[in-house]
């Protein structure tokens, strides 16, 4: 027995010149999407000022400058040139200490109001939709707005310190939050949340025995992966004077103290790395707890 | 017929269940110690950072005048607003070039970072790690160093969006790698097609979409970034938006961040189209 096809069958044809028409019409569409992005990569490399011969002439300063960070440790006098490199040690990680602790107060009182508004925000428990809408679009702006800008101007109004940086990342962190928390309520199990409503139970009774217990594990999860993001902010808050290490950092690199550069920075990520590993520990530890294993 | 429950068996109940009403002592005391921990490092923290109440009700009364002096937003005169707008344009063509730029050099680091393509556990670790140090600085401090290298403008600008997404793609790109089925991979293997044959017909297919929705939502995310690089000379909004707070220019500012919230909707808006047009109606 053949499987052989009669070329001349009209259905068979017809079959094929529809998929050879769809076919083209796909490269066709492929092409298109393809021409408009290269156009707008076009537009983006004369927007940001690409110069390939300036990136070509200056490329040798980049490893250059990464070297120049580096500092001469010899292996005979190891100890006493990692002293050297290190000099301002205490000093950085007291500002390293700052940072920790700007973040940490930013994600805190972020997570507070990011909780408390995010109840009003989800559309499973809101009664009237104005006081939902306003609540997102305040949500919205909060997190849309770099955090830096807001520091800028609160160092305007605050003075220069880490209070400006601890708002700063409050804020943020309250829009960012509000966001996640009022999505993660928006999935609960609606069983408890009508059980208590037979019951008789107000707004804030459902709230506090039907949908927390529900959505609390999950919160600090989202608490943690946000404190991990907010040091990494934080690090950088000293740019515009609101605290924490980058005050530091940013003097060595203005004024080419380079070796300073290399030291701070690697303290930055060596902090980061730490927190990134604790945090993520901690986190499947309460996610394993949602599930209950 | 009421149903009240007369106290005798209310009690009863609660003895009953004692220890689902009460819960362990040892929940409890772990509970309170987690909370107290927490509380205990937030009066430290507010106490050593030196926020004094008076400070915070100074402050805050300060913003309510600058809120009212930010009323109206008024770009000052047409003259500066095109500046303004333009600023805007560099800010999100840093952001769209940088992050383009950051997934086509990613994109073969990813394929080298996964564990079921590269099964050399040195080259893993080196790759993941490399990675992990270049997303551990942030865009900011990217942005200086290359202003030192390439001078101030919207290019070093770029170049530091590229160098900070670079770490976040590659561990994103690999993950999504790890993450394939690998039954089409087998499939390949088994009509006689050599790695690279694995690689284009077993994986590609399967990690495009995912990748592409993941560029797709940095775009967003870095335009939000790329508005604050200005602000150490390296192109874009930012520098405007720092200047104009410096020199408390207040109806400025706002009119600065009322483009930024509008470009920032814009692209969230365009993006979620796209992202849903490539991937389907279903979430990441």
């Amino acid at each position: 027995m053949t499987l052989a096809i009669d070329r001349n069958d009209p259905a068979i044809t017809a079959h094929a010149d529809l998929y050879r028409r769809e076919m083209a019409a796909k490269r066709l569409q492929t092409l298109l999407a393809a021409a408009i992005f290269l156009a707008c990569v076009v537009l983006a490399a004369i927007g940001s000022e690409v110069d390939p011969g300036k990136f070509a002439a200056n490329a040798w300063r980049f490893p250059k400058y990464i070297l120049e960070t580096m500092p001469t440790l010899r292996f005979a006098t190891f100890g006493a040139d990692l002293k050297e490199w290190y000099w301002g040690l205490n000093g950085w990680l007291k500002l390293l200490w700052q940072t920790l602790l700007i973040a940490y107060i930013g994600t805190v009182l972020g997570a507070v109001g990011g909780f408390l508004l995010c109840f009003t925000a989800a559309s499973n428990l809101g009664r009237s939709i104005e006081p939902r809408w306003a609540t997102r679009r305040f949500l919205e702006f909060c997190r849309t707005v770099p955090e830096i800008v807001f520091a800028l101007i609160f160092v305007i109004a605050f003075g220069l310190g880490p209070l400006p940086g601890v708002l700063a990342i409050a804020i943020h962190t309250m829009g960012a939050m509000g966001k996640l928390f009022s999505e993660v309520v928006e999935n609960i199990d609606m069983k408890p949340v009508d059980g208590l409503t037979a019951t008789g139970a107000g707004w804030w009774q459902t709230i506090r025995f039907a949908v927390v217990p529900q959505v609390l594990s999950n919160f600090a999860s989202y608490a943690l992966l946000r404190f991990e993001i907010n040091v990494r902010g934080a690090s950088i808050m000293g740019f515009v004077g609101a605290g924490g290490i980058g005050q530091d950092l940013i003097e060595a690199i203005r004024k080419f103290y380079f070796t300073d550069v290399s030291a701070i920075l690697l303290l930055i990520i060596v902090t980061v790395m730490l927190i990134d590993y604790g945090t993520e520990r901690l986190r499947h530890a309460l996610l394993s707890l949602e599930h209950g294993k | 017929m009421t149903l009240a429950l007369s106290a005798p068996d209310r009690a009863a109940l609660i003895a009953r269940h004692k220890t689902a009403i009460d819960g362990s002592l040892k929940t409890k005391l772990s509970t309170i110690a987690v909370v107290g921990g927490l509380v205990g490092l937030f009066l430290y923290g507010l106490t050593t950072l030196e926020t004094s109440l008076w400070k915070i009700i100074a402050g805050f009364a300060n913003l309510g005048t600058f809120v009212v002096l930010m009323l109206p937003p008024d770009p000052g005169s047409f003259a500066r607003a095109i500046i303004f707008v333009k600023a805007l344009f560099e800010t999100i063509a840093i952001a769209f070039l940088g992050t383009i730029l950051a997934a086509i050099l990613a994109f073969p680091l990813g394929f080298l970072a996964a564990k079921n393509v590269v099964a050399n556990r040195v080259v893993h670790f080196l790759a993941r790690r490399s990675m992990d140090t270049v997303r551990g600085v942030d865009a900011l401090i990217w942005a200086l160093i290359w202003v030192n290298v390439v001078g101030l403008g919207p290019f070093a600008g770029m170049l530091a969006i590229m160098t900070s997404d670079l770490g976040a793609f590659g561990k994103l790109f690999s993950e999504a790698i790890e993450s394939v089925d690998r039954k089409p991979v087998e499939g390949v293997a088994s009509v006689g097609g050599g790695k690279l044959h694995e690689i284009r017909f077993g994986l590609i297919p399967q990690v495009l979409p995912v990748i592409a929705s993941q560029v797709l939502y940095y775009i967003e995310s870095n335009t939000r970034s790329s508005t604050i690089i200005g602000i150490v000379g390296a192109g874009g909004i930012g520098l405007y938006l720092a200047e104009t707070i410096r020199t408390l220019e207040w109806q400025q500012v706002s009119f600065l961040i009322l483009l930024v919230l509008a470009a920032v909707t814009a692209i969230d808006f365009l993006s979620n189209k796209l992202r849903f047009a490539i991937i389907g109606k279903r979430a990441v």
